[in-house]
């Protein structure tokens, strides 16, 4: 049921192999928990992205938060096997909005990680080569796009993300939002996500946002970003 | 696109001449309501141990005037759009006249149904009609606080939980997400604010617990006001 499922849903097929599964469990067992998701380690330590993120909200962040939506991301994908197996589509169906909200939760925190790393090390500045080029043409300049990023992340009603995405016929890069934890699919490419939830921020900058959405450039792995890209 | 250049423009040149116009429908007349943030009725401090003293100031003279202040900007650009014959910039402020207007009915109503917990207001005696509603439509207090319990924890994003009567006097919980007003048939009795900003600095990811102690503060007073439209609560 699970491979079946993830085989509609190229996002989550795709955060899951790359970010959550490892290889030599996933050979070693079953085809059953083929396709449990777990938490993926940070790639730099809770404190590393201070000041812009303070340790205490990353450690929360991850170990809290991005845990919640990988226990509630395995359970919906079993009670949906369940309801399969006993034919109940209907019991099947009605877990969707959980998986969405579980599976996006996942797959999102999974991908903003990465696009981001300490400012002592590849945060931060501007991005390069092809990536540099594609911004320039289809925002004006770097400068543009940040303003058009931090006002998009500003008129968020509510919880959310903004993500700079690739439009995968055109190439053409766009900025969109998406609600609570609803994932980037279809004709996007998810290259940079921003976590606009208060829980992202709220014991630094309290409802300050907007110093955050200012902080947060200082943290930007853009070869992360560029990679995507390409 | 939107042309705020015109909605300006509009604000600053035509509205003060209509204003002494005489016109009985005009655009300066209709943006002389100004919303202002309501007093609460008890200190930021009288709601502890089970909302901070710190949760409250924030909330309060922060978030709830931040939803005040966007909401008047929001009417006046609306306004002038509605001057200036802009159909797409009336339909963009539209938008953010329900976010912060929600927002600002919302809170207002969330207020006046907290109170200290060791108030008389706070006791399940001080709404008998309501109280005996809820136990004709959930079979007891307990078994609805559960059932509303479950609906706040199951809110996926931002959003409220709502005790609501219906036209025909009947008890619902609903939420509404964000910051959508309960409106049109339906009054609302109480509301649940189930924001992260309403818990994170004391309860950090546990909004279980914000949940559970919420109970303590309830303003059973003020919801049987409302049950009974006898309250001015529900009007801003």
């Amino acid at each position: 049921m699970s491979s079946t499922l993830l085989r509609t849903v190229p996002a989550l097929r795709g955060a899951l192999r790359a970010s959550a599964v490892k290889p030599a469990a996933a050979l070693a067992s079953t085809s059953f928990v083929r396709g449990k998701a777990t938490l993926p380690d940070l790639p730099y330590d809770y404190n590393a992205l201070e000041p812009y993120i303070s340790s205490k909200i990353m450690e929360l962040h991850h170990k809290k938060h991005h845990q919640t939506y990988v226990t509630g991301l395995n359970t919906a994908l079993e009670n949906i096997a369940k309801a399969e197996e006993k034919g109940d589509f209907t019991k099947a169906a009605s877990i969707a909005p959980l998986l969405n909200f579980h599976g996006g939760g996942h797959v999102n925190h999974s991908l903003f990680w990465e696009n981001l790393a300490p400012a002592s090390r590849e945060g931060g500045g501007e991005p390069k080569g092809d990536l540099k080029q594609a911004i320039e043409d289809d925002f004006g300049s770097f400068e543009d796009f940040r303003k058009q990023m931090n006002t998009t992340l500003a008129g968020i009603q509510g919880s959310g993300w903004a993500w700079l995405v690739k439009d995968k016929e055109s190439d053409t890069l766009s900025i969109v939002t998406r609600a609570n934890q609803d994932p980037v699919t279809g004709a996007f490419v998810p290259l940079l996500g921003i976590d606009a939830w208060e829980h992202a921020y709220y014991l630094q900058y309290e409802n300050r946002k907007a110093e955050y959405f200012d902080a947060i450039w200082n943290i930007i792995n853009w070869k992360t970003v560029a990679k995507r890209y390409d | 696109m939107v042309n705020f250049d015109n909605i300006l423009k509009y604000l600053a040149v035509q509205a003060p001449l209509r204003a002494f116009s005489g016109e009985d429908f005009n655009a300066t007349k209709m943006a002389v309501q100004e919303y202002t943030l309501p007093a609460l009725p008890y200190a930021y401090n009288a709601l502890e141990p089970h909302i901070s003293a710190q949760i409250m100031e924030l909330h309060h003279s922060k978030h709830h005037q931040a939803y005040v202040t966007n909401l008047n900007n929001a009417l006046r650009l609306h306004v002038a759009a509605v001057g200036a014959g802009d159909i797409a910039s009336q339909i963009e402020m539209q938008q953010v006249i329900k976010f912060n207007g929600g927002g600002h009915i919302n809170h207002s109503l969330f207020w006046k149904n907290l109170a200290p917990a060791e108030s008389e207001e706070t006791k399940p005696e001080a709404a008998k009609e309501l109280v005996a509603a809820v136990e004709k439509t959930w079979g007891s207090l307990d078994d609805f606080k559960n059932a509303f319990s479950s609906t706040l924890l199951g809110i996926q994003g931002s959003g409220w939980g709502w005790l609501v009567k219906d036209s025909a006097n009947g008890l619902r919980i609903v939420t509404t997400k964000d910051q959508d007003p309960v409106v049109g048939r339906d009054v609302p009795v109480f509301g649940v604010d189930m924001w992260e900003h309403a818990y994170y600095l004391q309860y950090l990811n546990g909004k279980a617990a914000y949940v559970e102690n919420i109970w303590n503060v309830i303003n059973w007073k003020t919801a049987e006001e409302r049950f009974l439209g006898t309250s001015e609560a529900t009007k801003l």
